[in-house]
């Protein structure tokens, strides 16, 4: 009984995502195959095949996968699908963008955003924004699945499983790529960074926003914001924590000048420790958070750019 | 062209839920519902496309309770044109919802569908892709921004790190983004005006599509709790406790 796993990667390089997806994979069903699919990815297959559990990497490499679009990777996983009994996909945009395609081309109900496999069949997952937490069966059959990867640990390297090239059905022609607009940063991308440092409404503008940049990079750390940030045209979407954002787990989140609704701990909840700046203290965030200090942000962030100076971060 | 958006009645987003004490579900008995946010920025989406002359009718799809009419009335108060209930009590899952709306495609025959990226109540986000793929349509998701060009939708969609754009050949599905617009409040005499639009009801049978769940909901929980901490009152007390908990870099 395999699985397979559809690999997390940008044709370079293989994301942690894929190796958190092989945990989940093998608690599911074992042996666990990885597809690497993409335009000169081989280099990322090379990676897959260290990962220890895996038994199999398929590398489908074509021109038209270059962006790994909906439709044709939609094509590519059914044509491989006959041989598996679960095909699990971490649940990144572009995971989630095909993966239902081929669930429903399959007949078979998806389960989305696993937290937790119980057992073979029967998941965990977060329903109202991870108010509440569903267990469920899935029925007998082929299982496809997206996993939080958030919740599971990644499964370490040590692993020399051969790489096998798969055929490529054509494309089907049914959209085109046409441009990127991706936002530039040297630090540390938000959902696998160690330390998030998220901004709200609280710091009342773009420029503003600026004040977290000295302090995430003495911390090494990555920049988000909540939605209320993110609406008042303070920082791009793509900085988003909660709900209809990223979901983010890191050792140390920062939030400042964050109110903490609902939507926004649906993402950072699971951080180890939180630690909130607010003046409001009265803030529903001062709920969840470990350590809580009531002050006014303008004051306190400079105050604490110093004093990481003072304490020897650069 | 013609535009189909399907529409959900879901907890209102401002309610607080409240998991049953048997853990048989979430307690919905006198709780707010309201139209699923992402599914009101795909009813003002299509609304606009007609305003500007692209689109020239909009038909507001609900499958659930007899209440849902009430999220399609929502839709042509918004601007829509007339409303179809596919009545069915319970969940129905996100591949059933989908037959259903393929069921609807192939009798309406509209050039785009536009829905929410994922209900914010089963958060499953997959009737847009699974509708897609039945159908053998193209398809944009998480939409930030379209634009119509002829037979092609240029899509531009929330990935993580940015946006990609995307060309789309039409018919298609696109499912919608918080940034894609911001939707109307509904004005008095449009929510008088949508009292007298139509709303036609049907069934899933009348579809030929089974509704009956799939997936086996053993319990529904409370997530863990995080109890609050500690109030430190100065920057270096704040340093030194995280210091302590062993997450300074």
């Amino acid at each position: 009984m395999t699985s397979l796993v559809i690999a997390e990667h940008d044709n370079t390089a293989l994301k942690d995502a894929t190796h958190k997806t092989v945990t989940a994979a093998a608690a599911v069903s074992a042996p666990v195959h990885v597809l690497v699919a993409g335009k000169d990815c081989a280099a990322a297959a090379q990676a897959a095949a260290k990962i220890a559990g895996v038994e199999k990497v398929l590398l489908a490499d074509a021109p038209h996968l270059d962006r790994m679009l909906a439709e044709p990777m939609q094509a590519l996983i059914l044509s491989l699908a006959n041989g598996y009994d679960a095909i699990l996909a971490p649940a990144t945009t572009t995971r989630k963008n095909y993966l239902p395609r081929v669930a429903a081309k399959l007949d078979v109900p998806q389960v989305s955003e696993v937290l937790k496999v119980v057992s073979p069949d029967t998941f965990e997952r977060p329903i109202y924004a991870g108010n509440a937490i569903e267990t469920i069966e899935a029925p007998a059959g082929k299982k496809v699945i997206t996993v939080r990867t958030t919740a599971f640990k990644a499964a370490g390297d040590g692993g020399a499983a051969p790489v096998e090239a798969v055929s490529v059905p054509p494309d089907p022609g049914l959209s085109a790529f046409a441009g990127e607009e991706l936002s530039k940063s040297a630090r540390p991308e938000l959902t696998s960074a160690r330390i998030v440092i998220s901004g709200g409404r609280g710091l009342g503008s773009a420029e503003n926003f600026h004040l977290l940049d000295s302090i995430a990079d003495k911390l090494h750390a990555a920049v988000g914001a909540s939605r209320a940030a993110v609406d008042a045209g303070y920082v791009p979407n793509d900085y988003q924590v909660g709900q209809t954002g990223k979901v983010v787990a890191p050792d140390l989140y920062l939030a400042i000048g964050i109110s903490g609704a609902i939507q926004h701990l649906a993402g950072m909840k699971d951080a180890r420790v939180i630690a909130a700046i607010n003046k409001d203290e009265e803030a529903p965030i001062f709920q969840v958070a470990d350590f809580g200090l009531v002050a006014d942000l303008f004051k306190a962030l400079p105050e604490l750019d110093e004093e990481l100076a003072r304490r020897g971060y650069k | 062209m013609k535009v189909l958006v399907p529409v959900k009645r879901v907890i209102d987003y401002n309610v607080k839920v409240r998991v049953k004490p048997d853990q048989s579900g979430v307690d919905l008995a006198n709780v707010k519902m309201s139209m699923n946010p992402f599914d009101e920025i795909a009813v003002e989406e299509a609304v606009r496309l007609k305003e500007k002359g692209k689109a020239t009718e909009v038909v507001a799809v609900s499958i659930g309770p007899q209440q849902a009419s009430e999220t399609i009335r929502t839709a042509l108060a918004m601007g829509a044109d007339r409303g179809l209930l596919v009545k069915a009590e319970g969940a129905v899952e996100p591949l059933a919802v989908a037959k259903i709306l393929k069921a609807i495609v192939d009798d309406e025959k509209p050039d785009l569908v536009i829905t929410g990226k994922q209900a914010i109540d089963d958060d499953s986000n997959q009737v847009g892709q699974m509708l897609a793929a039945l159908l053998g349509w193209g398809q944009g998701t998480f939409a930030h921004s379209m634009e119509l060009d002829g037979q092609t939708a240029k899509i531009a969609r929330e990935i993580d790190g940015g946006l990609q754009t995307v060309e789309v050949k039409l018919p298609a599905v696109m499912t919608t983004d918080l940034r894609l617009n911001q939707p109307r409040y509904a004005s008095l005499p449009n929510i008088m005006k949508a009292k007298k639009k139509p709303i036609v009801e049907k069934t899933p049978a009348d579809y030929g599509v089974d509704t009956t769940p799939r997936l086996k909901v053993l319990k529904v929980s409370e997530p863990p709790r995080r109890g609050g901490g500690v109030k430190v009152t100065s920057v270096p007390e704040l340093l030194d406790r995280l210091k302590d908990a062993g997450v300074m870099p």
